[in-house]
């Protein structure tokens, strides 16, 4: 389940930076459209938060201890919708750049988050 | 964001920095702190003594990091000369630290932020001071 969400993050992840990149590309600030993507990604990682948390207390050991993976975990469900908060008031292509930037980071905590629970 | 209504009556008097490039800058600002402070507290709380310099040189790129966050957030003529300052030191850091690692990988039994000119970060960390000049230079001028 850890493991699913993981992938299925990180695509959707890299996918909503490649949307955001291209409204970008084509001039455009971020659009409802975008934070419905967003919103998407964010729940996705708000479950992520839930099952890690549940398997730790299940009795799971993360490879590199359970402070680092919950402060990954915390850092994955924070990173897009902090970029998509500050793309509110930046109506212009920046503010896409910024929500692009924020789902990269946040592929790059997933692969990071699959290396500290050692899957 | 805990004061959005003072912060931006006194941001409207000053020169803005978060606008177009700079909201980009200092969204990647903000997370390199949030990465470099979280990571450097975690490490010195808990193995300080398996490699005490790494861990330092860590936590001062946490601070440096940190501190231009805010002068970008904050704005105006001060901040940007005091983020301009910051971004030299930042990136006279990362090359020596940088430098550093290469050539005496023994002295670092454990990796900086700034390892390697920053490679376990994507190389972020050398490129955002160059970036953080340019801007910096441009928004005196608009």
């Amino acid at each position: 389940m850890l493991d699913a969400l993981t992938v299925t993050l990180s695509v959707a992840a890299l996918a909503l930076a490649a949307w955001c990149g291209y409204a970008a590309f084509r001039d455009q600030p971020t659009k409802d459209w975008h934070f419905i993507g967003m919103a998407v990604v964010s729940l996705l990682a708000l479950a992520q938060v839930v099952v890690g948390v549940v398997r730790l207390a299940g009795g799971d050991k993360p490879d590199e201890g359970a402070v680092i993976f919950v402060s990954y975990l915390l850092g994955a469900l924070a990173a897009v919708p902090a970029a998509g908060f500050l793309s509110l008031g930046e109506r212009t292509r920046w503010g896409s750049v910024t929500v692009s930037a924020g789902a990269v980071v946040l592929a790059v905590l997933e692969v990071r988050l699959h290396d500290i629970w050692g899957g | 964001m805990g004061e959005p209504v003072t912060r931006e009556g006194a941001a409207g008097s000053r020169a803005r920095l978060v606008r177009g490039p700079g909201l980009l800058l200092v969204w990647l600002y903000g997370v390199m702190s949030v990465g470099a402070v979280s990571r450097s507290a975690y490490q010195i709380a808990t193995e300080y003594d398996r490699a005490p310099l790494a861990y330092t040189l860590s936590a001062v790129a946490a601070v440096v990091y940190a501190f231009i966050t805010y002068t970008l957030v904050r704005g105006g003529e001060t901040a940007r000369r005091a983020a301009l300052v910051c971004c030299a030191a930042e990136l006279v850091g990362v090359l020596v630290v940088g430098t550093w690692t290469v050539i005496e990988p023994s002295a670092f039994p454990d990796a900086t932020v700034w390892s390697a000119f920053g490679r376990g970060y994507l190389f972020i960390p050398v490129l955002l001071p160059v970036t953080g000049i340019v801007w910096l230079r441009r928004s005196r001028r608009s």
